[in-house]
């Protein structure tokens, strides 16, 4: 039994650090170790295409993970004070925006996208408006209505084991509806919320093939990483693999140091 | 405000926090799809993309993506399941073996992968699979010829290294929820340890099996990277498939017809599933957590 777990510790893990490995290789081909330098380090971080594809990409995430986390807090608030059929058909959106698969995501929305622009440009152009065009708003758009579906789902899964009577009780204080939410149902709710900012921030930073379809001519880091596994990667991408694999560790050990108190609480 | 009645005025609050996600639902997921099932009836233009018209050919023509269902219909399944065997030791060893003292960190340590660059991850496997890693050293022991890379078996390898941790959690959380009082009882009965396992502990895990395996079904049936970078282009799924469709060939109203069916096997699937799997109310129950 522990001989098997140690097994599976290992297959998770030997890829990443074989990646880890190379990034320090001297040579440029992948496993064909030359030795240890940084030099692909310093290359990774002055090449102009990747830091701007890794702008972006931050960009992207930050925007959805801040829009996606508030509008699936308010939904998810809404649909508690919510019954009967037009919750039914909240849910059900909310079910099929998770179950449809990204590839369909990137299409529908790509088509949606150029009918709307098809439409709309003739008019913009004859007002003197620039045109509308994929750009980076499009892939925030197509992000933010995934990673809403699944928002609303932690914050709900959050209200449902959350203690009614303190609300009830702010309530008999003569509280405000708004001073209760402030100060009981906020609070309450504010590890969930971190934690959805958190998932959001992250699906929409690994997100490919959305981007891949609504990026326009804009590169994400993904599509930047997808291309160059297809033309041969050099040791950079493992450089820059490994220092996305690092930072995002060191946040998600300052997020578990942060999120202990209101762990406590709970 | 202050003039209408407490009622209607709780009303409008709630109007006002769904409306947001509601206009997101609405304009990004409702109407785009509403709009592939249109143009799935439509024709090519000649330089491609959509030629409006009412035409059955694009639902005729699915056969001839017959080979990107197949593979999508056998080896998504087959990962799932492949996943579930591999998962399920490691969750009971997690819930049942290892000391509470090492065991958050261990949870948080199959996690980790999961949140590094999934691209990076299977290029990783490009390598280890590829003609420089174990078929090289496979070599030395005498086993030439052997070929993983761009083989279905490449492609179950990455799904079972991909899904792992979304398996193991849900399994996790529903052994650990499991009344140890019942193991005690079914020894005190006198079962060994490998009938009470058999049961008592599996079949009380199997909601957390059923869960993860829904989540690793649906991922995996939409999948591109895995089949495009571990099957290389031989072994493709429906993603695949779709992709070219809409980026290289650009016959979208082909590609609108082979969404539409993909979204409507996985619906079919699902809801038989949950029917079937889910509708026992423990399951259900457990599933939701």
């Amino acid at each position: 039994m522990r001989l098997y777990a140690v097994f599976i510790y290992i297959f998770l893990y030997a890829p990443i650090a074989l990646i880890a490995f190379f990034s320090f290789n001297a040579g440029r081909y992948a496993m064909d170790w030359q030795g240890f330098s940084l030099d692909w380090y310093g290359k990774a971080f002055t090449n102009p295409i990747i830091i701007k594809a890794l702008v972006t990409s931050l960009i992207i995430a930050g925007c959805t993970s801040i829009i996606a986390t508030t509008v699936g807090t308010l939904c998810a608030l809404g649909l508690e004070r919510m019954r009967g059929s037009l919750r039914q058909l909240f849910d059900a959106l909310i079910y099929i925006a998770i179950m449809v698969p990204g590839v369909v995501i990137g299409i529908s929305t790509l088509i949606a996208f150029v009918t709307v622009f098809d439409a709309v440009n003739p008019a913009l152009e004859a007002i003197g408006m620039a045109r509308l065009q994929m750009g980076l708003w499009t892939v925030i758009a197509a992000h933010v209505l995934f990673n809403l579906a699944v928002v609303v789902l932690i914050i709900r899964t959050r209200l449902a084991g959350m203690d009614r009577s303190l609300v009830e009780a702010s309530e008999d204080l003569y509280a405000t509806p708004f001073a209760t939410f402030r100060q009981v149902v906020l609070p309450a709710l504010m590890p969930s919320i971190l934690a959805g900012l958190l998932l959001s921030f992250t699906f929409s930073f690994e997100d490919f093939i959305i981007a891949f379809f609504v990026a326009g001519p804009n590169t994400t880091l993904p599509i930047y990483v997808f291309s160059s596994i297809r033309r041969g990667v050099t040791p950079e991408i493992n450089a820059i693999g490994t220092t996305v694999l690092l930072t995002s560790l060191a946040l998600l050990v300052l997020a578990q140091f942060l999120l202990r108190p209101s762990a406590k609480a709970r | 405000m202050s003039q209408l009645a407490p009622a209607s005025r709780s009303k409008t609050v709630t109007a006002l926090l769904v409306a947001p996600a509601g206009l997101f639902f609405f304009f990004l997921l409702v109407l785009p799809l509403i709009v592939v099932i249109i143009y799935s009836f439509g024709a090519r233009a000649d330089a491609g993309g959509y030629a409006p018209a009412f035409t059955l050919d694009n639902y005729a023509n699915l056969p001839a993506r017959g080979q990107a269902f197949f593979n999508t219909l056998t080896l998504a399944p087959l990962g799932t399941l492949l996943t579930a065997l591999f998962a399920y030791p490691l969750a009971y060893f997690l819930a049942v073996k290892a000391s509470p003292k090492s065991r958050t960190l261990l949870l948080v340590l199959v996690i980790v992968p999961f949140w590094t660059s999934q691209l990076l991850r299977y290029y990783a496997w490009i390598m280890i699979l590829g003609s420089k890693g174990i078929p090289s050293w496979l070599a030395y022991l005498g086993i030439t010829d052997l070929r993983i890379i761009n083989t279905p078996w490449a492609v179950l390898i990455g799904a079972v290294y991909g899904f792992l941790p979304l398996m193991v959690l849900p399994i996790y959380v529903s052994l650990e929820k499991l009344d140890k009082r019942l193991l005690e009882a079914s020894a005190d009965l006198g079962a060994n340890s490998w009938r009470s396992f058999l049961q008592v502990t599996l079949p009380l895990s199997l909601p957390g099996v059923a869960t993860g395996s829904m989540l690793v079904f649906i991922l995996l049936m939409g999948e591109y990277i895995l089949p495009q970078l571990l099957g290389g282009g031989k072994v493709f799924f429906i993603g695949n498939a779709l992709v070219d469709l809409f980026l290289q060939s650009r016959n979208w109203p082909f590609g609108a017809a082979v969404s539409t069916a993909l979204v409507a096997i996985m619906f079919v699937t699902i809801v038989i599933y949950m029917r079937f799997v889910l509708s026992r109310g423990d399951v259900r129950r457990a599933a939701l957590v």
